[in-house]
């Protein structure tokens, strides 16, 4: 019977974990659409910057009331995690909290697992409260409608059943091991330290042993079967970022945010128009007739680079970019975050066809007006408050901007007045038509 | 008639054979729009006092480029980089100041990159380097004790991380500064970048800067002192649209100095 239990173990370790890697190949192959990146520069910034951002939540406190439960919420899951890792021994092997040789130190981790349990629970119901009673801007928006709405709920849900899983697999283990049974009493006295799962011993007062084994089992297999399907949920919801997060701060910018990259294509134009010595009737290289032109700007997912990609990926919907948005708090469509969800729903739906096809074929949509809408791209006012905001180091902005390049430079698609004050900029160096030879007369007014 | 003031051009200065020690650039709304003409001027009169030996480039100045780049026309960007650059460059350009943080920005950061190095400074960091080295004098005057509130330009601020020039010298006027709820950091923008000055905005249910001035009115300030022409224009407009203008001025960090002074 025992070695049944382990296989079975053993297989649902092996397809949760193979399920896994499975969807993150998946999630490497779609980013890898995009186009290269170099952020090899500064590792030694880059690590701090992740040991910062990412590891140590420095932006995630910015916001008081929702950064302290997040704290509180992730430290308990990376810390009840290290609980895993005995559950996984008991499970391969049969034993019973085989990691209670440490003693004393044992008890504290498990006491500490369950007092973080406990606060973990509460905070994800607090998290609850605030999405779904209270009316916080920021999880009010259009784009949260439907599935979004429902997945954040999902996962809210499934953690509090799982530290509900894990104190009563406690309670009824130390009931079980107060009551001498056999496997899980030992001669050395009680195992493991239940400061939260004490006051759950009423519920299962006057139980059989049989009845408790049940229960503790049950717990125990849910418990783990539960974090397995989970890690395969992660791949289907905006939870990747618990993954994510840590490369997505590590390969985010470190220069200025008011600086953006000039696209090397236009200094390639921009230097042959400008050189004397260029022959305008040279014929192009061999190679250069046969290539395609490079694309000016971003229509679609594969205009856009790696790093750009991975922010669709990393976004947790958080909504902290939307509700700093000037566009957005003015009751404009804009909003940082619903960029970042277009991005990765259309890079997710590239994707579908090529586990269907085998390579992406046409399927007559693209990001632009298919999911990003013109009126969006224009109504930003590029001030970095979204990229300010993200606690995890995603730039909507550098998104909008290509599109907007796209826009302008491949199909001269500027709103009327913006066109006006290029041909202004182009024909006499400032956005309004004055002359440029009447530049110094303010010297000369009084 | 006033005298009318000394801007000296690098033209003059490269005829003379000298170099100046700062080029001034003046940027589009400096140089065109009225209310910017006015903290030009200001800004001028403080280098003047302070000593500074300062050129503009005047008629041999174009757009940084910076609102056609945000408007994502990256090719005509370049193509006013490339001929400031090579301007710039020929004059020997070391150090540059602007009192606008878009032109600020871009010269800053994004020019580097296409071969223009040079040492770039908003002019309230300027103007504070000049107070430290005891070149400026920075006093209260007509200002001391007011109510003032910075608004924060979102491209001397959150591009470029510069918050506390421009309120160490609203300190140094012994004005009570004091902060909107969205400051620094968290500043809102006053609508205007992007390319948001030249167009009409997107449909929504308010403007931009009528949402930033209703937060600077929460503070109930006698002054909104702003560090960008742009901003000053947003909020000027924004002022006059809650029919305050007669209670509240908008004003350049450098035009309070400035007047504070006398100047």
């Amino acid at each position: 019977m025992q070695i049944i239990a382990q296989i079975l173990f053993l297989l649902a370790l092996v397809a949760g974990i193979g399920f896994f890697i499975r969807n993150i190949r998946k999630l490497i192959r779609n980013i890898k659409l995009g186009r290269e990146v170099d952020r090899s520069d500064n590792k030694g910034e880059r690590f701090a910057k992740m040991a910062r951002v990412a590891f140590g939540q420095s932006k995630m406190v910015k916001k008081p009331i929702s950064g302290f439960l997040h704290v509180i919420v992730y430290v308990g899951f990376i810390i009840i995690n290290i609980e895993v890792v005995e559950i996984i021994i008991d499970g391969l092997f049969g034993t019973h909290r085989v990691l209670s040789f440490m003693g004393g130190f044992y008890n504290i981790l498990i006491g500490s697992f369950e007092i973080l349990a406990l606060l973990v629970l509460i905070g994800v119901i607090v998290f609850w409260i605030r999405r779904n009673l209270l009316n916080i801007y920021r999880f009010l928006s259009r784009e949260l409608k439907g599935w979004p709405k429902n997945d954040a709920n999902y996962i809210l849900y499934f953690e509090m059943v799982l530290m509900v899983l894990f104190l009563v697999m406690n309670a009824t283990d130390y009931q079980l091991q107060l009551n001498g049974a056999p496997h899980y009493a030992s001669e050395a006295g009680i195992t493991g330290a239940f400061p939260i799962s004490q006051f759950l011993l009423p519920i299962f007062e006057g139980m059989s042993n049989a009845t408790l084994i049940i229960i503790e089992r049950t717990a125990w297999w849910l418990h783990i079967l539960g974090i397995l399907f989970f890690l395969n949920y992660l791949y289907y919801s905006k939870h990747l970022h618990i993954l994510l997060a840590f490369p997505n701060v590590y390969l985010s910018k470190l220069r200025p945010q008011g600086e953006m990259d000039n696209l090397q294509s236009v200094t390639d134009e921009v230097k042959l128009m400008m050189d004397p010595d260029a022959d305008p009737f040279a014929a192009p290289a061999e190679e250069e007739t046969s290539a395609e032109p490079e694309k000016f700007g971003a229509s679609d997912v594969f205009d856009l680079n790696q790093v750009q990609l991975l922010n669709s990926y990393t976004c947790t919907e958080c909504g902290r970019c939307t509700a700093e948005c000037p566009a957005n708090q003015t009751g404009k469509k804009l909003s940082p975050r619903k960029i970042m969800m277009d991005t990765r729903d259309r890079l997710e739906e590239v994707g579908d066809i090529i586990n269907k096809k085998g390579k992406y074929e046409d399927n007559g949509k693209q990001l632009l007006d298919d999911f990003i809408l013109r009126e969006e791209l224009w109504a930003c006012t590029s001030c970095n408050a979204c990229v300010e905001a993200c606690p995890i180091g995603i730039d909507p902005l550098s998104i909008i901007l290509d599109m907007r390049r796209y826009l302008v430079m491949e199909e001269s698609a500027a709103p009327n007045e913006l066109a006006i004050a290029m041909t202004n900029i182009e024909n006499n160096g400032a956005p309004w038509p004055y002359n440029q030879q009447d530049r110094l007369n303010w010297a000369k007014e009084n | 008639m006033a005298e009318a003031l000394k801007v000296p051009t690098m033209a003059e200065y490269m005829a003379a054979g000298k170099k100046p020690e700062v080029l001034f650039w003046v940027g589009c709304a400096g140089s065109f729009d009225d209310r910017a003409k006015k903290i030009t001027k200001a800004f001028v009169k403080l280098l003047h006092e302070a000593g500074v030996d300062f050129a503009v480039l005047g008629t041999e100045e174009s757009c940084t480029g910076d609102p056609a780049k945000r408007a994502g026309n990256e090719f005509l960007f370049q193509m006013q980089a490339a001929t400031n650059i090579e301007v710039l460059n020929g004059y020997e350009i070391e150090k540059v100041v602007t009192a606008c943080p878009h032109c600020f920005n871009t010269i800053k950061n994004e020019y580097p990159a296409l071969g223009g190095n040079y040492e770039v400074m908003h002019h309230t960091q300027f103007l504070k380097s000049l107070l430290n080295e005891g070149k400026l004098k920075v006093e209260g005057g007509k200002f001391k004790g007011k109510r003032i509130t910075f608004h924060d330009p979102c491209y001397l601020g959150r591009a470029n991380g510069e918050y506390e020039a421009p309120r160490d010298l609203l300190r140094k006027l012994e004005v009570e500064l004091v902060e909107m709820r969205k400051c620094k950091s968290n500043g809102l923008c006053c609508g205007a970048g992007g390319g948001q000055m030249f167009k009409e905005p997107e449909p929504g249910n308010k403007d931009v800067n009528i949402e930033r001035t209703e937060q600077a009115m929460e503070v109930k300030p006698e002054v909104i002192a702003a560090g960008c022409p742009f901003c000053n224009t947003m909020m000027t407009d924004g002022v006059k649209g809650k029919n305050k203008e007669d209670s509240v001025a908008v004003m350049d960090v450098a035009e309070l100095i400035a007047n504070a002074q006398d100047l």
